[in-house]
């Protein structure tokens, strides 16, 4: 039995036993009676055309049924906007196969279709491919004369361009006490979530599909297919109950689903297409940036001038942006400012959103630099975010929803002992290794979209709470069936929370940390609306205690609604139904957020990360010895969840501070490491201490929860925190991610 | 990979036999490398032949001389973890206990990491120019991302490195690889075993064509009390070595009377250096010592683009594991830097 309430319980994930014992089933898991396999062929050139596409070898194989490419591919979607996802920036969207054109190294040229996966793959080496070769450019160094301003578009919604110019920066700087600047670089990342991306499209007949697709947004992948197909949307239903991590890569549909959805329709036979390894790196990554900061501050510590400028890599297809220079302002309350953001044009996939996009790749520049800056001042790092702490966005002249960063700062600091270290760079050892501490700042925002829920009490007194959103592994179906719980008053084990389904009421994309912000308002309004219709017709049961009573005098709780004065007045969930006939109970609700009243606030998560490394002095190797998250995220529904994200931010966060990279020959246009043991992620054995706390932070302004999301916030400080932690204890500034013990020696 | 015939061997005789009579055998033995590279289009293998059934050869034994033979279809995991070997031979225990992650080192085996392929990424990517892969296409590491590559032993055909952990400590131990072939049984010091690039940067090792690994002996002395294997590596596990290094050390009376350095991720074979070792002799411990120790065996050193800083990295990695080796017991798991 769960405790009532639930909100605030550190309940284990819902699911967890199906996942640890393999029973949880992902897209590449469902089988289908004749079902047929498919393998995807990639180009081997970076640009130019296919001059020759053999299939001969591959077709005379006994099992392969067809190669497909752009050669025999069926004529649907036609136009660039049918491949238009929720999530696509401005440009023309990827049509995979659609002609002989090769633009980026990896795409996908064909697909092999045979009764088995193992054959398909076989089949798909014999497919022989000439190509013409043209010249091309993946290198953002050489390249940054092309930088231009990024187009604007749909998507350019939830990622504001940069705060315009306010004082005047330079002359501002030019006459600071203490100056700091910095250029830095951060290399391409690939998202690689465990679950290999996969379609099963189960062929139904009747122009009716159903797909089991690795997605962050059933409906999504459902307007997808439907548009580039021309099907009806009713006939086709996207199912993703589990999703084996997708940090960002599953947000826009990608190619293995076109590809099972089309080779299903045209041979008629339901298709699995699964990518493998390597293939996961032959779609959207984080993008290369280059980015510079100066930072000017007076005597006494207070930041006046704030320049941060970023180039970011886009495709030649769309421009692909993130939020990377407007958090400094945001924090920092100086008078001059100067931000800006450029892209270049390279001939790579389009780049696409990987936890935290922006802000993990912006915060690193502005928190060293403030670090810089502090020793420039001879003002302790901590104490110098102290003197520049604003209560307000300076960036839009308007005040916090809420920000209880300076409880992150203090709390943060006392758990992780701050005071204990020696300013000095090199100046504290453990044994023969040098220990730096180092500390930095988080942000993140705190959106919420629009997004619809369905709740029904049940014959047999359950609560069905329905949803189109998925559970990327973050915990939604446990956090959602805790809201829900709570709305009415009944345990959790009373609730079903049905996700991952196009079919159910619509949700947007999950990602951007505002999942529990969006599903859940939905769910808290339809529990609104039910509770109404729950209280009628108790109210109007002839010999129903509650009779004459209204809304208010009442509470919803252990399974029946109850006089808040004397719970002995009362009438049961099971007699409302009852008096209905039997017949279940069902409320719908559209949440949207209030935009008018929001638009006065800026609404971010904040958090402080304090991070102890050693490092071999000799042999330059690093370890994150010890760290510290202290972050306030509004409400905090599930404390164990929660923890659980931030845990996983902070590893991230080891991970782009030292660890992985997607190595790139620009010579032949071509990620190299395309494999687990080539690219680094960290192992157990480079994760030590991590401790995280939640601040108190009460919010009524987000939502009507009060939650601001937990899943980027973790990750945003840790880079920044380490580098100025190496720092400290070499007096080495890497300005590089990641950094390499070669970098120290 | 296409489809495959697999025949289970009973005896090396029987599987010898087989990988005469069937075109394109391949042994099998653990299968960590193998599979990969039959998925990567590398290795066109029509028959595989698995060794792992064999009765023989899959245990440590004692050997008459005080040495002791290790079973080449015994698992690397197994190997390290024997009393025998961790007692007798540390260095190769923590040697292996370096390499790959528990998942594999339960399936690899003895004679299957003595014959694993390099780690370049040109080698594994099918599409660019490779000597080793496609002798006479060109070798595209030279000019590319080289930071995995070699320093020492390297020349225009070929900069791969021989990426074993395992190797470097039978290396510094003078370890005999023993073999079975069609034309018969013979062993072979393992200095002699692998190769450098020379003009045929395709061949990793001399093993002839049907040979057998079956077994490793290894001599009496195992440097048991003073040793140390240090691997460096982009992370903490689960990491191919930047650069390695086995050192036994046999001291007496506050001198080397003996000193084995062998170096890994350095070179297209594990690296020893007589002179080096020689110089140490009769020496007194030192950081000084050891480090002209390793100036010596560094003084042939190449660097390329991205692989220079492994020099001076190898040089101080060096002389840190001969200083761990005087105080063996201060070694942490998994090889990495103490002291
Ligand atoms: C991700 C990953 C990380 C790794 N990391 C490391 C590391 O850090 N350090 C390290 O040292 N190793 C590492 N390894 C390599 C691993 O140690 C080798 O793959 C393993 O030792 C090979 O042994 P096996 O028995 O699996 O060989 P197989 O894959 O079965 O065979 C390899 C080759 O040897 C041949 N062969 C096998 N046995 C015999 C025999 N007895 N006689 C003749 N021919 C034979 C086969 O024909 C084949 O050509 C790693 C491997 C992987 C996949
Ligand atoms: S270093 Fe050797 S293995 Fe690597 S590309 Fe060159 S020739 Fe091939």
């Amino acid at each position: 039995m769960t405790l009532i309430p639930s909100i605030g319980q550190p309940v284990s994930r819902l699911e967890g036993y199906q996942k640890v014992t393999g029973a949880a089933k992902y897209a590449g898991e469902y089988k289908a009676p004749g079902m047929l396999y498919g393998y995807v062929v990639n180009s081997t050139v970076t640009k130019g055309k296919i001059t020759r596409f053999d299939t001969a070898k591959a077709m005379s194989l006994p099992g392969v049924v067809e190669v497909f490419s752009h050669l025999n591919r069926p004529s649907v979607g036609k136009f660039s906007l049918q491949y238009a996802d929720m999530d696509a920036p401005p440009g023309s969207p990827f049509r995979p196969l659609q002609d002989d054109e090769i633009i980026y190294n990896g795409q996908p040229i064909g697909l092999v279709v045979a009764e088995t996966f193992e054959l398909a793959r076989y089949a798909a080496t014999l497919v022989e491919v000439e190509y013409a070769t043209e010249f091309f450019q993946t290198d953002i160094r050489p390249n940054v004369n092309s930088a231009r301003s990024p187009k604007i578009g749909m998507a350019t919604m939830l990622k504001p361009p940069p705060p315009k110019p306010k004082g005047d920066f330079q002359k501002a700087y030019d006459a600071s006490f203490a100056k700091s600047e910095g250029e830095f670089y951060h290399s391409t990342e690939h998202h690689n979530p465990l679950e290999l991306f996969a379609t099963t499209t189960i062929y139904e007949g009747d122009g009716k599909l159903t797909i089991y697709d690795k997605t962050q947004g059933t409906v999504n992948s459902q307007l997808y297919v439907a548009n580039i197909f021309g099907l009806k949307y009713k006939n086709v239903r996207v199912i993703a109950p589990y999703v084996g991590g997708a940090f960002g890569s599953a947000l826009r549909p990608q190619y293995q689903l076109f590809m099972s959805v089309m080779a299903a329709l045209e041979l008629k036979r339901s298709v699995v297409v699964t990518l493998d390894r390597s293939q996961m790196f032959t779609f959207g990554h984080r993008p290369q940036t280059i980015q510079t900061t100066q930072f000017g501050a007076d005597a006494d510590g207070k930041v006046n001038a704030l320049h941060h400028a970023a180039i970011g890599e886009t495709s030649r297809f769309e421009d692909y942006t993130e939020v990377v220079v407007n958090w400094a302002h945001m924090i920092y309350p100086a008078e001059n400012t100067l931000m800006q953001y450029k892209l270049v044009e390279l001939d790579v996939f389009s780049p696409l959103d990987m936890r935290a996009p922006g802000g993990a790749t912006g915060m690193h520049p502005i928190e060293t630099t403030m670090d810089d800056l502090a020793y420039k001042l001879k003002i302790d790092p901590l104490h110098l975010r102290l003197i520049n702490y604003s209560e307000n966005d300076a960036s839009l002249n308007r005040p916090y929803s809420s920000k209880e960063l300076m409880q992150c700062y203090l709390q943060g600091a006392e758990k992780f002992g701050w005071d204990k270290r020696d300013p000095e760079p090199r100046s504290m050892r453990h044994g023969n290794k040098l220990v730096g501490y180092g500390m930095a700042t988080g942000i993140w925002e705190a959106n919420s979209l629009p997004a619809r829920a369905e709740m029904i009490l049940t014959k047999e007194g359950k609560l069905q709470v329905n949803s189109a959103v998925t559970d990327i592994g973050t915990g939604t179906l446990t956090v959602m069936t805790q809201v829900a719980a709570d709305e009415l008053g009944l345990p959790m084990e009373d609730v079903i929370f049905s996700y991952g389904d196009s079919k159910k009421p619509f949700a947007p994309i999950q990602g951007g940390s505002f999942t529990v912000s969006t599903i859940g308002s939905a769910i808290k309004a339809a529990a609104g609306s039910l509770r109404k219709k729950l209280f009628k017709k108790a109210a109007s049961m002839k010999n129903g205690m509650l009779k004459g009573l209204e809304l208010e005098d009442v509470v919803f709780k252990n399974g029946r609604i109850e006089l808040k004065t004397d719970p002995l007045t009362f009438v049961t969930y099971q007699d409302i139904i009852a008096e209905n006939n039997n017949e279940p109970i069902k409320a719908l609700k559209f949440s949207v957020p209030n935009v008018l009243k929001l638009k006065k606030y800026s609404r971010a998560t904040h958090s402080a990360a304090f991070v102890e490394v050693e490092v071999d002095e000799e042999l330059g190797v690093i370890n994150v010895t010890r760290a510290v998250t202290a972050v306030a995220a509004g409400k905090i529904i599930n404390p164990k969840t929660a923890r659980s994200q931030i845990l996983g931010g902070m590893v991230w966060g080891i991970s782009k501070a030292i660890r992985e990279e997607t190595i790139t020959d620009h010579r032949l246009g071509k990620y190299m490491n395309q494999n687990l043991g080539e690219y680094h992620i960290p192992v157990h054995a480079d994760i030590h201490e991590l401790d995280v706390i939640f601040v108190e932070e009460n919010d009524d302004i987000v939502n009507a929860l009060g939650t601001k999301g937990v899943g980027e916030i973790g990750l945003v400080a840790m880079p920044p925190a380490i580098a100025n932690a190496i720092f400290h204890a070499t007096g080495k500034r890497i300005n590089h991610l990641p950094i390499h013990l070669n970098d120290l020696l | 990979m296409n489809n495959f015939d697999y025949f289970r061997a009973a005896s090396v005789q029987e599987a010898i036999g087989l990988s005469v009579e069937e075109d394109d055998a391949k042994y099998i033995a653990g299968g960590t490398n193998l599979i990969d590279l039959m998925k990567y289009n590398l290795t066109d293998a029509h028959t595989l032949v698995d060794l792992t059934k064999i009765r023989d050869h899959h245990e440590i034994q004692e050997l008459p001389d005080g040495g002791l033979r290790l079973g080449a279809f015994e698992t690397n995991a197994k190997t390290a973890w024997h009393p025998l070997v961790e007692g007798r031979y540390p260095l190769l225990s923590r040697a292996i206990l370096a390499g790959a992650t528990a998942q594999i080192r339960n399936m690899a085996t003895n004679g299957g990491n003595l014959l694993q392929k390099t780690r370049c990424y040109y080698f594994y990517d099918a599409n660019v120019p490779c000597n080793k892969r496609e002798p006479g296409s060109g070798c595209s590491a030279i000019g590319g991302y080289n930071r995995i590559m070699a320093i020492l032993g390297t020349n225009e055909h070929c900069i791969a490195v021989f990426p074993s952990d395992m190797c470097v400590a039978l290396a510094a131990l003078d370890a005999v690889v023993n073999v079975e072939g069609p034309q018969g049984a013979r062993s072979i010091p393992f200095a002699d075993f692998h190769r450098l690039p020379g003009n045929t940067p395709q061949l990793d090792n001399n093993l002839q064509e049907g040979e057998i690994i079956t077994g490793i002996d290894l001599p009496a002395n195992g440097y048991a009390q003073n040793y140390s294997y240090l691997k460096i590596r982009d992370r903490n596990s689960y990491a191919f070595a930047l650069v390695s290094v086995a050192t036994g050390l046999k001291l007496e009376d506050g001198h080397i009377q003996s000193a084995r350095i062998a170096l890994g991720g350095v070179a297209h074979k594990p690296w020893r250096d007589e002179a080096a070792e020689n110089f140490l002799k009769e020496k007194e411990p030192s950081v000084p010592v050891f480090r002209e120790a390793a100036e010596i065996m560094l003084a042939g050193a190449v660097g390329y683009e991205h692989n220079a800083f492994k020099i001076e990295l190898a040089k101080r990695a060096i002389v840190r594991n001969c200083m761990m080796a005087l105080n063996p017991e201060t070694q942490v798991p998994g090889a990495g830097p103490s002291l």
